[in-house]
């Protein structure tokens, strides 16, 4: 067998694409639906701390630093494991999914805040000054004249941030979830052949190339001359 | 007796200190309607202090500043409807570069004045035809040259009917063909009436425009006149020798 067959033969069969690839479309399903879920809440979560953050009240502002140094460097795979296992022994137990969602959108809104609060801070003072001085409020400015450029400036990171956590959803394999890597890694100790997880990394790059696309037309759609 | 018309602004005694810097050491100043009050003197000596303490962009440290007989520094001053009164165009432009130019100039008018938004683009429209813009009303601020987006900046003040305008250096950011179509603006603004307190350093637009010329230094008024006193040959030698040097 020449090498070139060999490496066809242990990482792309051709029968064991047939037979596995439903199964691994089917995570793929369970993998964006869950993905699409954690991205709306820690995105959402994360805008939300990073407004609070903007009205500067020492006490809020502490926790949300604390919160978002401790989620940003504890390993998305521990916290999974600490809620999944440990939760448990004080009573809480939660579904697989349900901490899956719940870790990685925490983890995400922790980056996402700073990545937010780093875009507010980047608005110049004049933007405030002019939006003040014609009478419009703290709450008024922000929402209609900082955020908006906020958000514009933050779009490259926070799309990166989001296939990120959305190549978390994988953490799911050690829980239970029947995502891409775990079906993929199932199916090969049961066949004996890589070709299913293959298959699970050709779905992720489909998976994940609209994202990055759809972000780049994000970035356009919202762009405003070329100041 | 000639009757003294009611002030738009009265200030006394106002002081402003950032940490151990006096950048504003008593200052007092009334400036009647449709008056032009021009505010030169060497950088650092409080004009822009002064002029952001106008409208509470800085707070003042003590002293009183009233507009239209209303107490600016009042606890029950409601300062963002008292703003509207106060229109304020800045060095640095300052259009809100995701806006339109009309929708630079509605937004307060929709958000603070609470207007429909077909309210709103009339005025707008007015005000930007006012300054000469009414074509570049769908332009985005990138799309506009800086001397465009301050006369924009200007509508957006304007639009909101202030009872006094400030301005804080509006041209030094522009090149000089540039300013002579802000300049042309503010001109047709003070012909139509609009009470104005100019910091710039547009020394011919002084001599031309204003009824009063102040020349401050260390955080005071050193000096004040009719642009013949302070242009003329009996203006301290520190106004002169300021002068002399802006007109070189």
């Amino acid at each position: 067998m020449s090498g070139w067959s060999l490496f066809i033969d242990t990482f792309f069969r051709p029968d064991l694409v047939a037979q596995y690839l439903p199964a691994i479309l089917k995570a793929v399903t369970i993998t964006v639906q869950v993905a699409v879920l954690i991205v709306a809440t820690g995105l959402a979560s994360g805008l939300m701390l990073a407004v609070a953050r903007s009205f500067e009240l020492r006490a809020v502002n502490l926790c949300i630093i604390i919160f978002a140094d401790v989620f940003r460097t504890l390993p998305p795979l521990v916290l999974v494991l600490l809620v999944y296992f440990g939760l448990p022994n004080v009573g809480l137990t939660l579904p697989s999914f349900a901490v899956l969602w719940l870790v990685l959108s925490v983890v995400l809104s922790a980056f996402a805040e700073e990545i937010l609060w780093a875009g507010i801070l980047s608005v110049r003072r004049g933007q405030w000054e002019a939006a003040r001085s014609t009478g419009l409020n703290f709450v008024q400015t922000l929402a209609y004249v900082v955020l908006p450029q906020a958000i514009r400036l933050t779009i490259p990171p926070l799309t990166n941030r989001s296939i990120v956590i959305t190549k978390n959803v994988a953490l799911g394999s050690v829980i239970g979830v029947p995502e891409i890597l775990n079906v993929a890694t199932t199916a090969q100790s049961f066949v004996g052949n890589c070709t299913p997880l293959t298959l699970g990394a050709i779905c992720y790059v489909v998976l994940f190339i609209p994202v990055v696309l759809l972000g780049r037309w994000v970035e356009t759609r919202f762009a405003w001359g070329r100041a | 007796m000639t009757e003294q018309p009611l002030p738009i602004l009265e200030v006394r005694s106002l002081r402003k200190t950032f940490g151990t810097f006096n950048a504003l050491n008593g200052v007092d100043l009334t400036v009647v309607p449709q008056e032009l009050v021009f505010i030169i003197g060497p950088s650092g000596s409080g004009k822009s202090t002064l002029l952001r303490c106008l409208n509470r962009l800085e707070e003042p440290t003590s002293g009183s500043i009233f507009v239209d007989g209303i107490d600016l520094l009042s606890r029950k001053t409601n300062i963002n409807l008292m703003r509207r009164r106060i229109g304020m165009v800045f060095q640095s432009l300052n259009l809100y570069p995701h806006m339109t130019a009309r929708a630079n100039v509605t937004l307060a008018l929709r958000k603070v004045l609470k207007m429909s938004r077909a309210e709103a683009n009339t005025i707008a429209t007015a005000a930007l035809e006012r300054v000469g813009l009414a074509d570049k009303a769908g332009s985005y601020p990138a799309e506009l040259s800086g001397g465009q987006q301050q006369r924009v900046a200007i509508a957006r003040a304007i639009a909101l009917e202030p009872k006094i305008m400030l301005f804080d250096e509006p041209t030094s950011s522009l090149d000089p063909e540039l300013a002579g179509s802000v300049l042309a603006v503010m001109r047709k603004l003070r012909d139509s009436g609009m009470t104005m307190v100019v910091v710039s350093h547009e020394m011919r637009f002084a001599r031309e425009a204003a009824d009063r010329i102040m020349f401050m230094e260390n955080g005071t008024i050193a000096e004040e006149g009719t642009p013949e006193i302070i242009f003329g040959p009996n203006a301290n030698t520190r106004t002169r020798a300021f002068v002399a040097e802006i007109v070189r």
